[in-house]
């Protein structure tokens, strides 16, 4: 591209600069002035941290785990944190460390099985209702209102209960309870951007109504749920857990946080590793996904640009 | 001009300090005002609003300002004490701003509104403030003012929302009224009657006005004099009626590039701007 | 080129119907600019966007270089017609770069030579290259606008409506779009609908205009009229003497609505 683009030092320079000569260039630094402006805050970046290493930490759990998460050790059974057990063991002399390091991949896979299924049809759901109104609005928000009328782990409940219990029907059964507060993020963003002089220009032009609602309106309504996956990925981590916990997520000896900790109820008072060690491990992977949201929303907020 | 200004204003600077540079908004102005109608015209970014805002204290908090004497009526402004500082604004300078809508609180009618701020200022019983609401209703022109009492702000147009902000701010019997552009949301022939009553306030009241606005025209016909600021100084002070023999090359730039209703069209000379209209800045100034 | 006849515009049913638009017909020529003049509430703007074919419902004839307009608008229309909005801040796209911005018609119309059509859109409204991939709000407000003016050209149109296009602007800036627009119509002979408060505006960018109140056209002159203050209807004389300035005669001659 430019001369600047060349010099090592100058990709920096590249990345600030006030007149891009191209689309990738000003694409790039659009996104190079968001990641600073998350950069500058602490929060954020523990949160993205955090993150960081339960990523790293499942694509190398088989790596990095001292033990087989499912090698009984009857012998060694509750032992306490410490010496060959960082994290002690549980109730079937399993090492809980390596299972807390296994489990990462499972919370992972919820989290964005239940985001990729979730957000995209949030999104569309209120995006079309946003933007068309009438009696189009009408139905699919009466719709999205039949589904948050219950509460939510109540209903994923009920549909575990009626698919039977295992990890896929979980995602499944948090992803369709979780989807209406997207559509109507989606949808309040839709009503006020629809008003405005862009859109009627856009008209103007002869666009069609999807090519105006997926070129216009989803980039403005995006990053408000984009903000809201992330900051209900906490939730979702502990529907999960929930479900898992009363036996109807991940089956054992499957080392999923939530059984795990169902597992460990019975020696809560005697061996309180057992069940504390996954706790703290969703409490930890929770305000992670939660400080990175709140720092997301700082940059992505379109009013504060 | 009375003998002691009521508003003396020496060397007022207002800067912004954000992360990375400091910009300065108004660089060094020096006025002063008496019981006349006082006009600040410039272009967006020129720093007139920062001024009005300056001198009640109502500058962002990222905003430091700084003046060698800011003074009102002989009070130090820059010394008073935030506690100080809030009983002049409510009492002896009124602020009215562009668009009524946001000023009026929406879930209690205007004339509950201005009723109240009798309670407050004046200690007042209902009666008696329901009474002087009225009556102020009465002043700014209102022909109805039993029914406009009732009214809620979403009720009323822009112009009469602004009259009604005219009277709230007028209960305490102010010294001084800014006001930043308080008819540039408003219809010309609105605009002409909230400006009659402006103007009879000063005349008849005694009261000082600044009137903040970007509209050279109305400025030049509205006020006494006119201070025409660029780049956060004043680059010219004239006589309100004798602002079209402005020396200035701004200010003949600016009335030049205004088309006219009165002459055939031409193309507008677009002002050429040089950098030495701006004075060289104190060493202190610098960013 | 344009012409409106019998135009009615409600919003509301029943009780609550508020006539908008009341019976009104004019017509432009073509190659001619055109004002509607009016306060707030008189439904100038109203007009504008019945005969773009935003507000699909109106009652009346319209229409454009010959062709009757029902309340669809085929996409041959959008091409002859585009429309140029009041606040530059809000009529561009905040996540979308001018180069997006520009393009968008150039595909949706399926014109090709997109590049060689924005570099020279650019050019035309005074814009350098160096605008290409910025973003709106890296813009000012005049160099906006001016994007604007390049979005609705850069489909060749015949007829271009304009929104008070220069009142949320500076002084000066309102000087550089107005020659801009004034340039281009005579480079182009392109129709002007431009709707404004603003009788100086009127004066320096249209031959003919039509005084609005409440709905209803009023009065319709010459820009010659304007300048000699030839007026025939009251308000238009009161709208004249208010755009003079203040003075205590105007004021008090304020007719109360």
């Amino acid at each position: 591209m430019t001369a600047a683009a060349n010099r090592p030092a100058g990709l920096r320079a590249w990345l600030r600069e006030e007149a891009p000569s191209s689309r990738l260039q000003a694409n790039l630094v659009q996104l190079y002035a968001g990641w600073r402006a998350l950069r500058r805050n602490p929060l954020a970046m523990i949160g993205l941290a955090i993150i960081l290493v339960l990523l790293a930490v499942a694509a190398l759990a088989p790596w990095i785990a001292p033990f087989d998460p499912l090698h009984q050790d009857l012998a060694n059974r509750l032992t306490p944190p410490g010496g060959a057990h960082p994290l002690g063991t549980d109730d079937l002399g399993r090492d809980i460390l390596s299972r807390i390091l296994h489990g990462a991949r499972i919370t992972l896979t919820i989290v964005v099985l239940v985001a990729v299924a979730v957000a995209p049809l949030g999104l569309a759901i209120g995006c079309l209702a946003g933007y068309f109104g009438g009696w189009v609005d009408s139905v699919l928000m009466r719709i999205t209102d039949v589904f948050m009328a219950f509460p939510r782990l109540i209903l994923a409940l009920a549909f575990v209960a009626a698919l039977g219990p295992g990890i896929e029907n979980a995602v499944l059964a948090i992803a369709i309870t979780n989807w209406p507060p997207y559509a109507r993020i989606a949808r309040a963003e839709t009503l006020t951007i629809r008003r405005s002089d862009f859109i009627a220009a856009a008209r103007l032009q002869g666009a069609s109504s999807l090519g105006i609602i997926w070129g216009h309106v989803v980039p403005l309504t995006i990053s408000s749920v984009i903000v809201r996956v992330t900051l209900d990925m906490a939730g979702i981590i502990l529907i999960a857990a929930g479900l898992g916990f009363l036996g109807l997520g991940a089956q054992p000896p499957s080392p999923e946080w939530g059984a795990m900790i169902a597992g460990g109820r019975k020696y809560i008072l005697d061996q309180w590793w057992v069940a504390t060690m996954p706790g703290i491990a969703i409490c930890v992977v929770s305000l992670g996904f939660n400080l990175l949201g709140d720092g997301l929303r700082d940059v992505l907020d379109p009013k504060q640009r | 001009m009375t003998a002691t200004p009521l508003l003396e204003v020496e060397d007022l600077r207002v800067r912004f300090h954000t992360d990375s540079r400091t910009v300065e908004a108004v660089r060094g102005i020096s006025f002063a005002l008496g019981r006349e109608k006082l006009g600040i015209v410039g272009e967006s970014g020129s720093g007139k609003s920062q001024t009005g805002r300056a001198i009640l204290r109502l500058t962002p908090p990222s905003a430091e300002v700084t003046a060698r004497r800011l003074a009102f009526d002989g009070i130090d402004l820059l010394a008073a004490t935030p506690r100080a500082m809030r009983r002049i604004r409510g009492a002896r300078i009124s602020m009215v701003m562009q668009d009524p809508k946001f000023s009026l609180n929406p879930v209690m009618t205007v004339g509950e509104q201005i009723a109240e701020a009798h309670r407050v200022h004046r200690r007042a019983g209902r009666r008696e403030a329901r009474e002087k609401a009225l009556e102020m209703l009465d002043a700014v022109r209102i022909r109805d003012p039993r029914r406009v009492y009732d009214l809620y702000p979403h009720e009323v147009s822009g112009g009469m929302g602004q009259r009604v902000m005219i009277a709230m701010m007028l209960v305490p019997d102010p010294d001084l009224l800014i006001a930043d552009e308080p008819t540039s949301a408003l219809d010309v022939t609105v605009q002409m009657q909230v400006l009659a009553i402006l103007d009879d306030l000063v005349s008849r009241r005694g009261m000082g006005l600044i009137f903040i606005s970007h509209d050279l025209d109305l400025v030049a016909s509205f006020c006494d004099r006119v201070l025409v600021m660029y780049g956060g100084q004043i680059v010219e002070t004239c006589r309100g009626g004798a602002l079209h023999e402005a020396s200035h090359p701004y200010t003949r730039g600016l009335l030049a590039a205004l088309p006219q209703v009165d002459r055939p069209p031409r193309d507008l000379p677009v002002i050429a701007r040089d950098p030495a209209w701006l004075l060289p800045l104190p060493p202190e100034g610098r960013p | 080129m344009i012409e409106v006849r019998d135009l009615e515009v409600g919003f509301g049913t029943g009780n609550d119907l508020i006539r908008a638009v009341r019976g009104v017909s004019f017509r432009v020529g073509e190659g001619e600019s055109f004002a509607l003049v009016g306060e707030s509430g008189s439904g100038k703007s109203t007009v504008l966007r019945a005969i773009s074919g935003l507000n699909p419902d109106w009652s009346g004839a319209i229409a454009v270089a010959g062709e009757p307009q029902g309340p669809r608008r085929s996409r041959a229309f959008h091409k002859h017609l585009q429309m140029v909005f009041q606040d530059p801040y809000g009529s561009l796209h905040p996540r979308h770069t001018v180069d997006r911005i520009l393009a968008e018609p150039v595909a949706i119309h399926r014109l090709g030579e997109a590049d060689r059509r924005i570099e020279r859109a650019l050019a035309d409204v005074g814009l350098g290259q160096g605008f290409r991939y910025r973003y709106p709000h890296q813009l000012s407000g005049g160099q906006r606008q001016r994007v604007a003016i390049a979005r609705a050209l850069i489909l060749e149109p015949r007829v271009l409506l304009l929104d008070e296009p220069t009142s949320a602007l500076d002084v000066s800036v309102q000087a550089e779009i107005l020659n801009l627009l004034r340039r281009l119509r005579a480079e182009r002979g392109l129709t002007f609908l431009l709707v404004t408060h603003n009788l100086a505006v009127v004066n320096q960018m249209c031959e003919r205009l039509a005084v609005m109140k409440g709905g209803e056209i009023v009065e319709e002159m010459t820009a010659g009229d304007l300048r000699e203050g030839r007026t025939r209807h009251p308000y238009t004389a009161q709208l004249l003497r208010a755009s003079r300035g203040y003075s205590r005669a105007a004021a008090a001659a304020v007719l109360d609505a």
